[in-house]
């Protein structure tokens, strides 16, 4: 094997773990960014949105669009739970928590009641390519491009629009933005559904790669939990960069332990980067910028 | 014998709720109960009750770490896992011969602890804090609960002992007493119900000397207030790690009652579920008192395993139900809750004097 398939075969595997890590974090990331609670059912939204995405496609409606009612779903069911639960404990993060977690079990179970142990997937689309003596599939490659499509959207999100400014200047300061006149309520439950938004996109484009069972979510939790825990509070300066390094670790162990030793090199590497820098990356960039 | 009447005293202090003849002869009377019970009960349903009692030890752990001492630990379970793991191990290789089950025990908890010492060290001295000690415990037990479901294989074994991944270990021996003419086998019957009730007797009251000790007081301070306590002087990160410790060996205790109660351990008794249930009891009934998580996590269990006999499938969903309501309507415990219901109409004449008003 040439050098040249070696290291698209290691670019390969970096940019996939790389999109899974940016899109099963990002939603946490955004509603942990913004109020400082992390959202446990947030692996509840993933398979809300993956299973949306399935069924719409069984019912006929072609993939990139069920992906999308997947996500709105999912932004719908967090509106909810934000209006419903979440709301009432801003002034307790830790409760929310546990809540959230309580919307888990609930989610998680009644999935299984409502829809049984399992639903029929839809097949991974576009096939795939060859680099050398491997075959890749292209649909991996979407993946990473949607992810740095979802991270440029955010960016766009926060800097450049009104609902942007209106987000910003309710993290830096809560109450001076309500004395501003910002509704901070209502940007509290946006953000909130924008983050269960993007779980369920994250369920709906992962859909068609994995099997659909109610536990689903914490395929995805544990890596969402690391790249949020390393990259601190701030989705661009945090997540991204956490993603990017946390990618290499999980693509290196992977490719020579295994699926499993990716996960335990994941979760050695948070340990140690929470002991070296323990409000994260985002926590160290602004603190050198400050 | 002066040393020992302060040591005794310290049963009762402003960190725990009952003091005075009242709340002893209540206590007396619920312990005389509960040895009588199995006397008014057959031995199947007193080898049940012991079920519930393995479960207490880790939501007392639990109360210690989240209710005291304010430190969110969502991997509880870990320590059931790794405690209940190793118990097999050891008994499994060692046999149960000459009362090596309870140094099986002993060992297993000390596993747990070990486990939970380096852990934390590497949480605490970090200066993990509130969210994200929850979140890293939790993807702890996570991923121990993926690793121990991989290790199917032949050459996942530790001496004669398969992990048999997700399926589980089962078929090692139950705790044995050694005994004058014959060992004492405890399966789940009476005998094992007096052993864990007098282990559990000794744990609560413990843990009430603990938390009205100094160690207790400095604990509460760093919940209240950790900068506060810190420059009051106190290393808090060795006091959370403590905590941190004690809470992982009390889960570790259940995980091997756990396991010598059924003969059966299993990756998904860790996973996030599982994780859940210890939150649910220690929330639900009052995480910030030892007695209420007691008699919260008892009467919680015992709902659980009626639901469980009409509906296996919605038990959980009623649990994750009461936990959501629990936080949003009474944060302090349903118990405490319904106690200041009841003595709303006295306290309003006694002008607002309740003890232990959380």
């Amino acid at each position: 094997m040439d050098v040249g398939t070696l290291a698209f075969s290691a670019l390969y595997q970096f940019g996939d773990a790389f999109a899974f890590l940016v899109l099963s974090a990002c939603g946490l990331a955004v509603i942990f960014g913004m109020m400082g609670v992390i959202n446990l059912a947030h692996g509840e939204f993933i398979m809300c949105g993956a299973y949306v995405t399935v069924s719409a496609a069984h019912a006929g409606l072609p993939l990139p669009l069920a992906i999308v009612l997947g996500a709105l779903v999912a932004g719908m069911v967090g509106a909810l739970v934000e209006i419903v639960v979440v709301r009432h404990l801003y002034d307790r993060p830790l409760d929310t928590i546990v809540a959230t977690w309580g919307l888990s079990l609930i989610g998680t179970q009644g999935t299984l009641i409502l829809l049984g142990s399992t639903m029929a997937g839809v097949g991974t689309p576009f096939g795939s390519f060859q680099v050398g003596a491997y075959s890749y599939s292209l649909y991996r490659l979407v993946l990473f491009v949607m992810a740095i499509v979802v991270l440029a959207g955010l960016y766009a999100l926060f800097n450049w629009t009104r609902f942007g400014v209106m987000a910003r200047a309710t993290i830096q300061v809560p109450h001076m933005a309500a004395a501003l006149g910002v509704d901070t309520r209502r940007v509290y439950s946006l953000t909130f559904a924008l983050g269960a938004g993007l779980a369920g996109l994250a369920g709906g484009l992962y859909a068609p790669t994995m099997t659909l069972v109610p536990t689903m979510g914490t395929t995805f939790i544990m890596e969402a939990f690391v790249t949020v825990v390393v990259g601190g509070a701030d989705v661009f300066l945090g997540t991204a960069p956490a993603a990017a390094l946390l990618a290499v670790v999980k693509a290196t162990m992977t490719s020579w332990y295994g699926q499993l030793f990716g996960q335990i090199g994941l979760l050695v590497a948070v340990i140690v980067v929470i002991r070296v820098l323990p409000r994260g990356i985002s926590g160290f960039l602004l603190r050198e910028r400050a | 014998m002066n040393a020992l009447t302060r040591f005794l005293r310290r049963l009762e202090g402003p960190q725990t709720l009952g003091r005075g003849p009242l709340f002893w002869a209540g206590f007396l009377v619920t312990l005389a109960a509960a040895c009588a019970y199995p006397l008014f009960s057959d031995g199947y349903t007193v080898g049940n009750t012991v079920y519930f009692f393995t479960w207490i030890f880790m939501a007392l752990g639990l109360c210690l770490i989240w209710g005291y001492g304010g430190s969110l630990s969502f991997g509880q379970t870990a320590f059931f896992g790794i405690a209940g793991y190793s118990y097999g191990i050891l008994t499994i290789n060692f046999g149960a011969a000459y009362g090596f089950t309870f140094v099986a025990l002993l060992f297993a908890v000390a596993v747990a602890a070990l486990f939970a010492a380096l852990l934390g060290y590497f949480l605490f001295f970090g200066r993990i804090s509130g969210v994200f000690l929850g979140i890293v415990t939790l993807s702890v037990t996570l991923v121990l609960e993926r690793f121990m479901a991989q290790t199917a294989g032949p050459e996942w074994r530790i001496g004669s002992a398969r992990l048999n991944g997700f399926n589980g270990m089962s078929n090692m021996p139950p705790l044995t007493l050694p005994w004058p003419g014959g060992d004492i086998v405890l399966f789940p019957d009476v005998e094992l119900y007096y052993v864990v009730l007098a282990m559990l007797v000794v744990v609560y009251l413990g843990l009430r000397i603990l938390v009205n000790s100094p160690f207790g007081n400095v604990l509460v301070a760093i919940r209240e207030n950790p900068e506060r306590a810190e420059m009051l002087g106190y290393d808090i990160r060795k006091y959370q790690l403590g905590t941190f410790v004690i809470g992982a060996a009390l889960a570790g205790l259940s995980g091997v009652l756990y396991t010598s109660w059924g003969q059966y351990i299993t990756p998904s008794s860790m996973g996030m579920t599982a994780a859940a249930l210890p939150i649910v009891w220690v929330a639900v009934g009052g995480r910030s008192d030892l007695t209420t998580t007691l008699i919260g996590t008892v009467t919680v269990l015992a709902v659980f395993q009626a639901l469980t006999i009409h509906g296996s499938q919605y038990a959980l969903v009623v649990m994750g139900v009461m936990l959501v309501l629990t936080v949003l309507l009474a944060p302090s415990g349903l118990i405490l809750a319904l106690a200041k219901l009841v003595a709303r109409p006295f306290t309003k004449r006694a002008n607002n004097n309740l003890p232990g008003d959380a």
